[in-house]
């Protein structure tokens, strides 16, 4: 049975502007789906018309088997939200939103306290939950928004960029708690404009641009659909192994630590030419302060960013 | 639980917090309780000889008088201060975590307008301690003081219609903030500072049918005099008036919203 359930939706603001203009969609119960695309290419209007917090101007959406429009409240019931940039108060405790939000999901108190306390635990803000919202770290946010999302156990969860803005670290952190909760049974439909996000993450991705879905399929199959450049890369990094040590690097790129420094620039080229591989672009990088702080500390440097704000008060 | 006593927990929740906001943003808090008390500091230490002016009404002194205009203005500006923070809400998506919620739509802006309520009821029972501690006397006495805590609370209520609805159309802080001087305007076009008898035309006109005059006198006369039935009505009825008209406005606002999706 499909989760979500959607047949040529559109969305045409005033001024005649289509955010969406005819997206069909499936995600099976119990999957992790990630739309991705970038800014302005109709993911949010689209989660929004999902969540019911906007009306479709055409086609037809059903959430947990409930019809977004005639049947709005049954799915505000079964779903839970995370938007882009936690709309959260700055001015509320973290305890305080996570009850407020039980009660809007018409949980008797003591069990919406119960769950408060649960999930407060489960996203490691016990020790934060009776600070301000507004003394938290992005990171923090984006877990308090997330447990706030779980309170009523939704059978669909969105969550709008949820990393967005985040460091590496904090990013990990959320993949984990998604990953969890999908184990727990929950469909997830994520909005994403990172790749590895998706990649990582998604059981199956749907990539939009202009309002309408240009690929679909699980990362592996869309990763196939262009697989000759990786393949190239795949031997680059074969042919210049030996005149270096090759590092972690993003897809498409090959990284090569050079003791010798640019001195050895010139038989990597060579090499690559030998092989028959053209080179798009070369770049000679140096150390930054950040690769000092790994080196010296085992860390990265961004990784402290939450450190502060999670001592403060 | 019933789905009324349901929709009333969250009212109550979604109040509470609107009470909690304005008391930790002093931005909210300080038109509602510091800037009325400056004024009515100012009028009553620097124009307290005006109740010697041929035609003003019979009174123990000023303060007495001046009272129910510093209630009323912090009425007022408890309505727009809620509008205010609905809008902050607004702009920063904390509604749309609200929308995504299975509650009534309308119960975001009753669940504020409850806050306003009782920030108005705080504000009328402040002003009431004041006013005895500087030796005001409020001639119906308890029911009197019961009278006016209700006229506030129900003002409050009224007013906070009209900045809901202002913050719901607009979506914006910054325009419900540029109301402010239109509260002052239309409290000074009212018996609120200065008995309309005493103004000179057209200004006198304007506040002898200015519904706050009706809410103002209403207020007042508990203090100035015996009850009467008159100004009571009148008062209620202007409430009413102005209640159902911004509630309706708030419920328009609300639909435009929703359907615009922005």
């Amino acid at each position: 049975m499909s989760a979500i359930e959607v047949r040529g939706i559109e969305r045409e603001f005033e001024g005649g502007v289509k955010a969406v203009r005819g997206v069909d969609l499936d995600v099976a119960a119990g999957e992790i789906y990630a739309f991705l695309g970038p800014n302005g290419a109709g993911k949010t209007t689209t989660v929004r018309m999902l969540t019911t917090l906007l009306r479709p101007t055409g086609g037809t959406a059903r959430v947990a088997g409930h019809d977004v429009v005639s049947e709005a409240g049954a799915v505000r019931e079964s779903i839970g939200v995370a938007l882009q940039e936690a709309a959260l108060d700055p001015l509320m405790t973290g305890r305080e939103l996570i009850r407020l939000q039980a009660t809007l999901h018409r949980l008797p108190r003591a069990e919406g306290e119960r769950k408060a306390e649960a999930l407060l635990d489960r996203v490691g803000l016990q020790d934060a939950a009776d600070r301000r919202v507004g003394t938290y770290s992005g990171g923090m946010r984006r877990r308090l928004d997330l447990a706030s999302a779980l309170v009523h156990e939704p059978r669909v969860l969105f969550l709008d960029e949820p990393t967005t803005g985040l460091d590496p670290v904090s990013r990990k952190g959320i993949w984990e708690e998604v990953r969890k909760l999908n184990a727990d049974g929950a469909t997830v439909f994520l909005t994403t404009q990172y790749l590895e996000e998706a990649d990582q993450l998604a059981d199956r991705v749907g990539i939009i641009a202009g309002g309408l879905i240009v690929a679909e399929g699980t990362p592996r199959e869309l990763k196939a659909q262009v697989g000759k450049p990786h393949r190239e890369v795949e031997r680059a990094r074969e042919v210049v192994a030996t005149l270096g040590r090759p590092l972690p690097a993003k897809d498409g790129l090959v990284l090569l630590e050079l003791e010798g420094g640019a001195g050895q620039v010139a038989p990597v080229v060579r090499a690559l030419d030998e092989a028959g591989l053209a080179v798009e672009s070369l770049d000679l990088v140096e150390p930054t302060l950040d690769d000092v702080f790994v080196a010296k500390t085992g860390r990265h440097l961004e990784t402290e960013d939450e450190a502060p704000a999670e001592e403060a008060a | 639980m019933s789905r009324l006593a349901a929709n009333l927990r969250i009212i109550g929740a979604l109040g509470r917090r609107s009470i909690r906001q304005t008391f930790r943003r002093p931005q909210l808090m300080a038109p509602i309780i510091i800037f009325p008390t400056l004024l009515l500091a100012v009028q009553t230490g620097g124009a307290g000889s005006a109740v010697n002016l041929p035609a003003f009404p019979e009174v123990n002194g000023f303060l007495d008088f001046m009272l129910a205009g510093a209630m009323i203005q912090s009425a007022l500006l408890a309505g727009n201060s809620g509008g205010i923070a609905l809008a902050v809400d607004i702009e920063m998506g904390f509604t749309d975590r609200l929308l995504a919620a299975p509650i009534s739509r309308f119960a975001i802006v009753l669940g504020r307008l409850a806050g306003t309520a009782a920030l108005g009821a705080f504000s009328a029972v402040y002003y009431v301690v004041l006013g005895l501690i500087f030796g005001a006397r409020i001639e119906e006495g308890v029911i009197g003081v019961l009278l006016m805590i209700a006229f506030v609370t129900l003002a409050a209520i009224a007013f906070g219609g009209i900045g809901a609805a202002i913050a719901l159309r607009s979506g914006s802080a910054s325009v419900v903030q540029g109301l402010f001087p239109l509260v002052f305007v239309i409290l000074f076009l009212s018996s609120a500072f200065f008995p309309y008898e005493l103004m000179l035309e057209p200004a006198a006109t304007v506040a002898e049918f200015n519904p706050v005059s009706f809410i103002v006198e209403g207020v007042r006369d508990p203090v100035i005099s015996t009850l009467t039935g008159e100004d009571a009505w009148k008062a209620f009825a202007s409430i009413a008036a102005i209640g159902g008209i911004s509630l309706g406005l708030s419920s328009l606002a609300l639909r435009h919203r929703l359907r615009v999706g922005s």
